[in-house]
């Protein structure tokens, strides 16, 4: 399926989305698709919103923003995502990123909540009344809880996966697993689709099983400037440079045009910046491999 | 600063790592009396060994060569919560008297002056880890009596590493106080930076400078891009 039509299917005005990876597999791509597609009142989840979400709040297609930490990591602000909450306008519910973990852990065990050992000492309750507590049964501690997050879509970019959508990730697994057993429907984007057999040949990988995956979509470099273990680094380049184009609106609106608006996918998005591929693309690390033989 | 902050770590401990200064430090205690430093990012790199500097806390260079690569929601329950992590490195926009750390507003949480990123993993290795070693530079605005909104409670705080001196909590009154001072810096240069009465220890250490080993690691193996050393 292509991201267009997957996009088109899947993601709904209204609903409650979540593309997931930490630093890691950060699906741009379908960000950059539903930019296009303008998506309105979207509830947004992420630890961290990261530039994707901060494109997606400076386009419009956010209602409200569920996070545990807003920056542009090692750089600065996410500037559209201060404008608009420094603007009173964008709904906010803050956690840490242990209280996030926690949301998608209870959601993807279908349970209504978890509880953890957290936020005593903190005014993040007294923020975000969701976060509440309980007496533990058995000892008698107080213990903090949060709510289950039972996203409508997520979204998670791999480095593989085959047609039925059994997707390997290796590298940095952030909370994706958690995320894709929480939510109703799951997107899978991969950087290449692989037979059946090369998963069953390295079942320990397999992160996400083709029974909870919607939609398989092939899109290389579609993690861009976000990286992918094994095919292509960080474009921390450009993560500096978001600083000044999401500083300054106009420059925000001209970099949406150029390589969101103005083109129609992500391969156009690539043969828009050959320097790329020769700038990141990641050198050769294979691990020697196991034996799975009985 | 950086340098003071990489001797506070013993070898063989756990130490949760933080980007910036704070990587710096770790990465030069691994390199000088620490060999055995275990280093965790909350990204899930465990026994990382990153040759290149990571800007992000989530770099590719943190994964490559590691001892172990887990998911979230691991290093939460079962390194964080469980206990297994001793040391703990934070910064913060503002520091207060007791150690409670804002990464969160300045101003209030409902109409903020500035919104500044929020918890991240801070409040819950605030609660967790062992010992807390917070560095950052000296300023009445960092520094100020109560912060904004408190991020990260202060009762682990073990050290408060700055550019002039150093703090310790009070076990008795939860309080920071002045314990050491760097070369030709006075007490009172370094209450100009602070926005309480701050009191001092009796007897004040004197902050050993870097060792040129330090330096020349920190300068033309860590950091030789200066990405955060400045100066």
């Amino acid at each position: 399926m292509s991201l267009k039509d997957a996009v088109t299917r899947f993601v709904h005005d209204g609903d409650t989305l979540v593309i997931e990876g930490f630093t890691h597999l950060i699906s741009f791509a379908a960000g950059h698709e539903i930019i296009r597609q303008r998506r309105r009142e979207l509830t947004l989840c992420r630890l961290t919103p990261d530039l994707i979400y901060d494109q997606m709040i400076a386009a419009g297609c956010a209602k409200k923003l569920v996070f545990s930490w807003a920056g542009n990591p090692g750089v600065g602000s996410l500037h559209a995502f201060r404008r608009a909450v420094e603007g009173g306008k964008l709904e906010l519910e803050e956690y840490s990123h242990f209280g996030m973990v926690a949301r998608f852990s209870a959601g993807a065990a279908r349970l209504p909540f978890w509880s953890l050992r957290d936020y005593a000492g903190t005014d993040l309750p007294r923020a975000n009344p969701r976060i509440k507590s309980i007496t533990c049964p058995y000892t008698g501690e107080s213990l903090a809880t949060v709510p289950a997050l039972n996203p409508d879509v997520t979204i998670v970019h791999a480095q593989r996966a085959d047609p039925q959508g059994n997707t390997q990730i290796w590298g940095l697994l952030g909370v994706q697993k958690e995320a894709a057993f929480a939510s109703q429907r799951v997107i899978v984007v991969v950087e290449e689709l692989v037979t059946e057999s090369v998963i069953r040949s390295d079942p320990n990988r397999t992160l996400i099983p083709a029974a909870i995956v919607s939609a398989v979509v092939v899109e290389p470099w579609g993690a861009h400037p976000s990286y992918a273990q094994g095919y292509y680094d960080r474009d921390n380049d450009f993560y500096v440079a978001w600083e000044a184009i999401s500083r300054d609106p106009a420059a925000l609106a001209r970099y949406l045009d150029e390589f969101v608006y103005g083109i129609p996918d992500r391969a156009t998005y690539i043969e828009q910046q050959p320097a790329l591929a020769k700038r990141l693309t990641a050198r050769a690390q294979v691990c020697a491999g196991v034996n799975y033989g009985f | 600063m950086t340098a003071v902050a990489s001797r506070e770590l013993r070898d063989g401990e756990v130490v949760f790592v933080g980007i910036g200064l704070p990587n710096l430090a770790c990465n030069l205690a691994l390199r000088t009396h620490a060999p055995s430093l275990v280093l965790i990012y909350e990204s899930g790199a465990v026994g990382a060994v990153p040759e290149r500097l990571p800007v992000s806390i989530g770099d590719p260079a943190l994964v490559t060569g590691s001892l172990m690569v887990c998911g979230m929601a691991d290093v939460f329950q079962l390194f964080l919560q469980n206990g297994r992590i001793e040391v703990g490195f934070l910064g913060g926009a503002q520091v207060d008297r007791y150690g409670n750390i804002n990464t969160t507003v300045i101003g209030s949480y409902a109409k903020p002056k500035v919104r500044l990123p929020g918890s991240g993993g801070a409040a819950e290795i605030a609660i967790h880890a062992h010992r807390i070693l917070i560095v950052s530079k000296i300023s009445p605005r960092t520094f100020p009596e109560r912060v904004d909104f408190v991020t990260s409670p202060g009762q682990r705080v073990a050290k408060v590493i700055t550019d002039k001196g150093v703090f310790e909590r009070d076990a008795a009154t939860g309080e920071l106080v002045l314990t050491a001072l760097y070369p030709g810096v006075s007490v009172e240069d370094v209450r100009a930076g602070v926005g309480w009465e701050l009191r001092s220890r009796s007897t004040l250490d004197c902050v050993e400078p870097p060792s040129p080993t330090d330096l020349r690691l920190l300068r033309e193996v860590l950091d030789p891009k200066g990405l955060y050393l400045k100066g």
